[in-house]
């Protein structure tokens, strides 16, 4: 039988598949849009050439997630890693296939952690397969052969053969039932330092972003909300810009925003700005940022609380206690502010609605059009881009793709791509959520805790985003790196007593999943606070966790590991100072200690940082490293300088220059320790940002003396009194 | 029409005078490597050179530059995707969502070209562009391994490149 006969055959079996997976400008999925090749099943296509394609579910938007995935695919399958080639299968296609890919969902620091069962289980079945194709080929047993490399060998007679020769008779057997996962300990593409398979592409300019797409006869369009939140449009006056050059529409896009379609994104966008609009700015039109600081700070003595996490009666402790220490600490709203903005590109008609889309949650794009567009799920698709960085912002609420379905809906059958200028972007994110926490300890006589009690006050995100997973008024996301145990943060110290609970207050702001979602204020407020007690009772902060975490041998690993590296027990350089901090999320075990000076003027350095992941399985080191830096950026951009505050009920930060990020200059070095204790798959892309303030709160504090509990730093002065 | 010179080659388009030369690129030219971040010029995704000179173009009017002057973009950078910025920036798996990096490599090769060798400091002064994912620190290695000649191993990060030429 020739390849050919055998390629018809195929074709003949999978005609539906091949239509399905036919990509018309998902960029993704076009570099490897050869005509017809095997499905060996749903996660890997090889190609007659010997070319594998690795699908990947989850998003890529530049933690890694599609070599981590694709290495834990490809180790299983024995591929030549050098012919492992990557594509997006569609969430119209996983709903139509009855979900074979799992979640498309990209946050949480989920995409190895929460697949790694079925992704590895794909390429081990796709071997077997693979295998028993070639064996059929030889009539010998499976047994008998051994697969590496993407090469098939009958030991005893020494035949060889490829993958790409066996894929088409591999795709017609019947998938085995039992499938056998190698121990890590034998991986040899998994855990290794391998380059990324996209880099390339991000660095001559080709890599298509959702913004940069383009189509034959695509308008653009430039939107406007109202930037106070909860306002309505009241009216417009198109005239005033219809007659510029490009124009071919104003429309207003639900009851808050309006939106021009132009030839030219820079001609809707002007047209737009020239655009007299007259808003109803509703009833948060006065309202402040000391409005919403002022209903927190009632909630820190409601009786309303909710409790997350409880041991013992720390109330009755702390009423008997020898001696308190309490402090109050806060932590503002922030903007993601992923560098490409917010956009989609949409064609409508009334029987169909595709959409192209930077998204963390394909799924999540497929219902929200789908509900936008009026039409079934089955008659929608979306085409995942590449996303110019998610954080959270791009998943659980898919807010500008209704607004972009709804603007292609006044132009039946015409693409139109939908982007939002930074300022809108500034304006309407899903901001990370404000709170207070109020800490209080009770001291027995010779300083020992006796009780804590950590009162969080206010916004909770599931309200705001997924309301329905709120039950008995409680939103478990809060207590993140609080909690008793398990994978989703637990906290690494034992206390006599404990109180932990929440009264919620939420302000009229939207809140989303921001890049270590509720473990960034949590570590800053536990952190900061075993540092004061560690002060206020004379004890070396590390001796002090130590003595606490003596139960969990996890977190206490990591925060040793970092103590060793940066030589806790020596005095740091003269000038120098330094601050720990430990916690644990998203599966994985993190601590850092920031080494900082602060000169005559209040001027703070931040000179080095060590820091120490345990993520259970360690699928590529190097991508690990990567992720640990990019947490510090990110941690420490929202620490010195991260807020978005309300006057006349809008952000006032719309842009770079009032929202001010971590540049270069203010870039420390970063020492990461890797260390993998096997038994637990955790993620990487969150957990270490926690840890980034509050080690160099600590630090400042040892400098300064000042404490600083009211994020973020550029609102203090560090000067010596 | 107007004319300009991008990436060695004269192009025609309609654009307004105070249109960006950065929506010229992307939306006339077709050229998509050069990102629009902030439209104010504070986090460099849109750096382009103009006759050598790093310049951010989503507040350059493209009537200010004329067809005699050189504009290279991220895609005119090299033929090959081989300028030793380039070269340095994939050795070291430098970018995470990349949407910065052409910004980023378009304001380093300048640098680079003005000084071979450029200290910490020069590093500091020049990059100022914004990336959000944080890559400032691999930035800065590469930027070392061009001025030490492509010595990658001079960056002592261990990276397995397979089958692929970086």
């Amino acid at each position: 039988m020739s390849v050919d006969t055998k390629r018809r055959s195929f074709l003949k079996a999978s005609a539906g598949l091949v239509v399905a997976f036919h990509i018309p400008f998902g960029e993704a999925l076009a570099q490897d849009a050869p005509a017809m090749p095997p499905e060996v099943n749903a996660w890997v296509v090889v190609k007659p050439d010997d070319t594998i394609v690795i699908r990947i579910a989850r998003s890529e938007m530049g933690q890694g997630t599609l070599t981590g995935l694709a290495q834990l695919v490809a180790e299983e399958l024995d591929a030549d890693w050098s012919k492992v080639t990557t594509e997006y299968p569609t969430p119209g296609q996983n709903l139509a296939r009855k979900r074979p890919w799992g979640s498309f969902g990209t946050g949480g620091s989920q995409g190895i952690r929460g697949s790694h069962d079925y992704v590895r289980k794909g390429g081990a079945s796709a071997r077997m397969l693979l295998v028993q194709a070639a064996a059929d080929e030889w009539k010998v047993p499976a047994g008998e052969c051994v697969a590496a490399k993407s090469v098939i060998t009958h030991t005893p007679s020494g035949r060889k053969t490829s993958y790409g020769k066996v894929a088409m008779a591999a795709a017609k057997l019947t998938p085995p039932a039992d499938i056998k996962l190698k121990d890590p300990k034998d991986w040899k593409l998994a855990g290794k330092r391998l380059a990324r398979l996209d880099t390339v592409k991000k660095t001559t300019g080709a890599q298509i972003y959702g913004m940069d797409l383009t189509m034959p006869g695509m308008l653009n369009a430039a939107i406007k909300d109202c930037p106070v939140f909860g306002g309505k449009v009241k009216s417009f006056n198109a005239a005033a810009i219809d007659k510029r050059p490009g124009i071919r529409k104003v429309v207003q896009i639900g009851d808050s925003a309006v939106a021009v379609i132009a030839d030219t994104w820079w001609r809707a966008k002007t047209a737009l700005d020239a655009l007299p609009i007259e808003w109803d700015l509703g009833p948060n039109a006065k309202l402040s940022n000391a409005d919403v600081a002022a209903t927190l700070k009632a909630g820190l003595t409601a009786t309303d609380a909710v409790v997350g996490h409880e041991v013992g009666d720390a109330r009755a402790a702390i009423g008997k206690a020898v001696r308190t220490v309490e402090a109050v600490y806060s932590y503002p709203h922030q903007n993601h502010a992923t560098m490409e903005t917010m956009n989609a590109t949409v064609k409508w008609t009334p029987e169909r609605c595709e959409v192209w889309t930077p998204t963390q949650n394909g799924e999540a794009t497929l219902a929200a059009a789908s509900e936008a567009a009026g039409l079934p799920q089955t008659q929608c698709e979306v085409y995942k881009m590449h996303l110019g960085g998610g954080f959270g912002r791009r998943g659980a609420v898919q807010d500008w793709v209704r607004q972009a379905v709804a603007i292609a809906k006044e132009m039946p059958g015409v693409p139109v791509k939908m982007i939002w200028s930074r300022e809108e972007d500034m304006l309407h994110g899903r901001f990370h959520p404000t709170t207070q926490c109020k800490l209080t300890a009770g001291l027995d006589d010779k300083g020992e805790i006796t009780g804590l009690h950590m009162r969080i006050s206010g916004q909770s995100i599931l309200a705001s985003a997924l309301p329905q997973m709120i039950k008995d008024g409680k939103d478990p996301f809060v207590f993140q790196g609080l909690n008793a145990a398990g994978p989703e943060a637990s906290i690494g110290y034992t206390f006599p007593t404990l109180l932990v609970d929440h009264a919620m207050r939420n302000p009229p702001v939207p809140a989303g999943f921001w890049r270590g979602v509720n473990l960034n204020q949590n570590a800053v407020y536990l952190e900061s606070f075993i540092d004061e007690i560690a002060h206020a009772t004379k004890q070396d902060p590390l001796a002090l966790r130590r003595k606490l975490m003596a139960n969990h041998p996890k977190h206490l690993a990591v925060l040793n590991a970092v103590a060793e590296r940066v030589g806790w027990s020596k005095k740091p350089p003269k000038g120098v100072f330094r601050g720990l901090a430990q916690t644990m999320g998203f599966g994985s075990y993190v601590a850092a200690c920031a080494e900082v000076s602060v000169n005559k003027d209040g001027k703070l350095k931040i000179h080095r940082i060590v820091a120490a992941t345990d993520p259970g399985h360690a699928v590529n080191p190097q991508q690990i490293e990567a992720q640990v830096e990019g947490s510090f950026v990110y941690g420490l951009s929202a620490a010195l300088y991260g807020e978005c505050t309300l006057k006349d009920g809008q952000m006032e930060q719309d842009n770079f220059s009032t929202y001010q990020v971590m540049k270069m200059d203010e870039m420390p070095k970063v020492e990461t320790i890797i260390m993998p204790s096997g038994g637990f798959w955790g993620g990487v892309g969150e957990p270490t940002i926690a840890v980034a303030a509050p080690a160099v709160l600590n630090a400042i504090f040892a400098a300064t003396g000042k404490r600083i509990r009211d994020l973020p730093l550029k609102n203090h002065s560090l000067k010596k009194a | 029409m107007t004319k300009l010179n991008v990436n060695g080659t004269i192009r025609e388009f309609d654009a307004e005078d105070d249109t960006p030369l950065l929506w010229v690129l992307r939306e006339q030219l077709g050229l998509t490597g050069t990102k629009y971040g902030c439209g104010i010029a504070a986090c460099g995704a849109c750096t382009v050179h103009i006759d050598g000179e790093p310049t951010r173009t989503c507040v350059r009017p493209v009537s200010s530059v004329t067809a005699k002057q050189k504009i290279v973009t991220i895609e005119g950078l090299s033929k090959n995707g081989d300028h030793p910025v380039q070269k340095a920036w994939a050795a070291l798996d430098v970018p995470q969502c990349g949407f910065c990096q052409s910004g980023m490599i378009m304001a380093a090769a300048a640098l680079l070209k003005q000084k071979a060798r450029p200290s910490d400091a020069d590093i500091d002064a020049a990059m100022t562009n914004i990336c959000r994912c944080g890559t400032y620190n691999r930035i800065r290695a590469a930027i070392k391994v061009v001025s030490k000649g492509g010595d990658v191993k001079s960056a002592g990060l261990a990276i397995d490149h397979v089958g692929d030429k970086a």
